[in-house]
């Protein structure tokens, strides 16, 4: 009986040991989804305007629609995703492990997640930046002006260490206010308890709608922080950050084209690289492992990235600000599609 | 002067009864009782003037209806709702049996759940959209027969079948063993009905709202049962390896708040499993639930059995019953009715401890009721959200409580 339990044991050690090596096979993301024929992706579990459920129940929000946009462009079906609500802490362990396939959850392109993290970055979809809200009877025009503020900030976010970086620069004397959640943060600054509030400023945005009193504040001019956000792949996969990445550029291309939604099927051009664009020319979806009409699938599905944008962020009265194609002025640039 | 003594009058004892002795008993027997009693009521009448205010006038009740559906199953696809009907259509079937053949307790608890279906099915909670005017009588009493006959289809069909039920399983005792295999059954049939296969399968990332939160409790609840029974049996083991894998197991657990479990089964799980092996959100949070509840109720059951005099195994043994005998006929039954008002409490708290998964990420009823909140249109209405949910909590929590208040009686615990 020893001898047998000794044996089952070794044998389930060896097996243990065995498999992961077995399984360690290097197949590519995108490979995975094509077989698969789902993707899988990362979001908010509820963030304004980002990632919530809808009434009809189903996921929306401006990071869902580019999950939507990759299964476009890999599947020709932009219904043919799964989203993954995640947390602050799991997003990353969700990638590494292959859990979910691509994490498009407000997270900031920083070198240590970068470089450190085992992940690699897409162009960032929507360039945020941390700024503050004040009540307007404060008559605060600058940031130099809350000296000896009380702030409310989140604790346990970058946020709180910007704002402590911040005001150490400028030499301002402040003093912190750190709540857990931001609905009490909100609800804090609405019953006075604090100054001013800081935060990303597409959140400010979102959250001043529900003060009892939205118009009786004001988001300052002042930006401390730059927080490109953006979709993150596992590290080391390039054939799959190139096909995220260039589904986001396309967005971007369809945008300075003025190519939509509506007029992209029947779009006439004499334009090689617009022809490019949309398959009808060249062997651009071959190169990236897509299908032919892959760019064209993403605009039917969700729009070029302006649309995306004033389906998801104007309603909660974001203003375009820098997320503007640069021909306007703005950060949007696609990489030539050549 | 002796005649007046023998005709003194004595009063009679006050024997007198109502609500006006009660409150003088109870409220206003002495000055300071009074003065407590009133500033009792008025503290009470401005938390109420408050409340009341805010429920009639000030709260938006709208995003209620309109986030339902989503509250109840979460994202599960709307084409597939079917699959929940055909689970609703079977535990109701099950129910109205086991009333028609059990009676007593059982019919209880079937009449009191086709009370909740009939008030569901008679409320016109969605009836009442955002600025629509419903004082429109003939209207709004279509509108209820809609609801009922086309809307709410599943909810009225639910109760005749309940009903049919029941009155096809009357006295037909010969069917009682088929009906518990039944019940057994029915929990893999729900799962396997709820996921699917192939193309239409639905994931359970796509599980949500009360419907997980239902299932995430009744996994805990019931697979915890007999794990429970054999750590406590363990640890009382005569055999230390046994003993003390038992014990450590049960002292580690109860050890470490419910929320690190999940924690470590969301993040840590997955880095150890090897490869491409990938483990079920959902089934990592039943796993973590069910391992925290059954270390709470081998301690249950322990206590249960220490109750038990050795009298008792003394004399299973005596009349030669091995050990599963004795633990299976004489120890457990008497050591398990003993413990039911801890086992029911801790059910309780375990159905109200799921809430902790949406921390991790899963959109059970809290978890959806987060992401509402990320819906840039109700963002503003997390007051009404959080008190309806709120309620469904306290609903379910109380009714278990009723049941195993009754169970208690039935089976006298505490009496002999």
């Amino acid at each position: 009986m020893r001898k047998f339990l000794f044996r089952v044991s070794a044998l389930v050690l060896a097996i243990s040991l065995v498999t992961p090596l077995l399984a360690d096979n290097h197949e590519s993301v995108l490979d995975k989804v094509k077989n698969r024929g789902k993707l899988v992706c990362g979001v908010h579990g509820g963030l304004p305007g980002f990632g919530y459920l809808g009434e009809d129940g189903k996921w929306s929000g401006f990071d869902a629609d580019f999950g939507r946009a990759i299964a476009a462009a890999v599947l020709g079906d932009p219904d043919k995703v799964e989203f993954v609500p995640l947390n602050a802490a799991e997003r990353f362990t969700a990638l590494q492990t292959g859990e979910i396939d691509v994490l498009i959850r407000n997270t900031t392109w920083t070198l240590t997640r970068d470089a450190d993290l085992n992940t690699d970055f897409a162009p960032p979809t929507f360039y945020d930046g941390q700024g503050f809200m004040v009540p307007k009877s404060l008559n605060i025009k600058s940031i130099k002006e809350l000296a000896g503020a009380t702030i409310g900030v989140t604790g346990g976010s970058t946020t709180e260490l910007n704002l402590a970086d911040t005001m150490r620069s400028l030499g301002i004397d402040f003093k912190p206010l750190t709540y857990s959640d931001i609905d009490t943060l909100y609800n804090g600054y609405d019953a006075g308890r604090v100054d001013a509030v800081t935060s990303d400023k597409s959140q400010l945005v979102a959250r001043r709608k529900n003060l009892k009193n939205p118009d009786d504040h004001v988001i300052l001019d002042v930006t401390i922080s730059k927080e490109p956000l953006g979709p993150l792949t596992i590290h080391g996969d390039n054939k799959w950050n190139d096909a995220v990445s260039w589904v986001v550029y396309a967005t971007f291309f369809a945008e300075e084209h003025k190519i939509t939604q509506e007029n992209v099927k029947s779009f006439e051009t004499e334009n090689p690289e617009i022809k490019r664009f949309l398959g009808e020319s060249g062997e651009m979806g071959k190169i990236l492992g897509l299908p032919k009409d892959w760019a064209k699938q993403v605009i039917i599905a969700v729009g070029n990235y302006g649309e995306i944008f004033e389906r998801n962020l104007t309603p909660i009265g974001l203003p375009r600000g820098i997320n503007k194609p640069w021909t306007e002025g703005g950060l949007l640039y696609s990489m030539p599609f050549r | 002067m002796e005649d007046n003594t023998l005709t003194q009058e004595v009063k009679p004892p006050d024997t007198s009864k109502g609500p006006v002795r009660w409150l003088r008993d109870n409220l206003f027997s002495t000055w300071y009782n009074t003065i407590l009693t009133c500033l009792g009521l008025v503290l009470l009448f401005f938390f109420f003037r408050v409340f009341f205010i805010w429920v009639f006038t000030q709260a938006n009740w709208a995003v209620i209806p309109a986030y339902l559906r989503t509250l109840m199953i979460g994202p599960y696809p709307i084409e597939q709702v079917w699959r929940i009907g055909i689970v609703f259509c079977t535990l109701l079937t099950l129910l109205g049996l086991s009333a028609g053949i059990w009676r007593d307790r059982v019919l209880q608890i079937a009449i009191a759940i086709a009370g909740v279906g009939l008030f569901l099915l008679l409320i016109p909670l969605d009836v009442v959209k955002e600025g629509e005017d419903t004082s429109a009588t003939l209207e709004f009493n279509l509108n209820i027969f809609y609801l009922i006959f086309f809307k709410r289809k599943w909810l009225l069909g639910g109760l005749v079948l309940l009903a049919v039920t029941f009155l096809i399983g009357r006295d037909k005792n010969t069917f009682k063993r088929w009906i518990i295999i039944g019940w057994v059954l029915s929990f893999p049939w729900t799962m396997i009905i709820l996921h699917g296969f192939g193309k239409n399968a639905v994931s359970t990332t796509d599980w949500g709202g009360l419907l997980l939160t239902l299932i995430l409790a009744a996994v805990g609840i019931v697979a915890c049962f007999p794990l429970g029974v054999l750590l406590a049996l363990g640890r009382r083991s005569q055999l230390p390896a046994i003993k003390w894998v038992s014990t450590v197991y049960i002292e580690t657990i109860r050890g470490v708040p419910l929320i690190t479990i999940l924690f470590m089964g969301s993040i840590l799980l997955p880095i150890f499993m090897p490869g491409d092996f990938q483990l079920d959100k959902v089934i990592r949070a039943m796993v973590a639930l069910t391992l925290f509840s059954s270390s709470y109720m081998a301690e249950n059951i322990r206590g249960g059995l220490q109750a038990v005099p050795s009298g008792q195994v003394e004399a299973a043994q005596a009349v030669g019953l091995t050990y599963p005998k004795t633990m299976h006929f004489i120890v457990l039954p008497q050591a398990i009715r003993a413990v039911i008002p801890a086992i029911v409490g801790q059910s309780i708290a375990l159905f109200k401890d799921t809430s902790l998964v949406s921390v991790v990420g899963l959109l059970d009823l809290l978890g959806v009721g987060r992401t509402i909140l990320g819906s840039s249109k109700w963002s503003g209405n997390y007051a009404e959200v959080w008190f309806f949910i709120a309620i469904i909590y306290f609903v379910f929590s109380f009714s278990m409580s009723i049941v195993s208040q009754k169970i208690e009686a039935d089976l006298g615990v505490g009496k002999h």
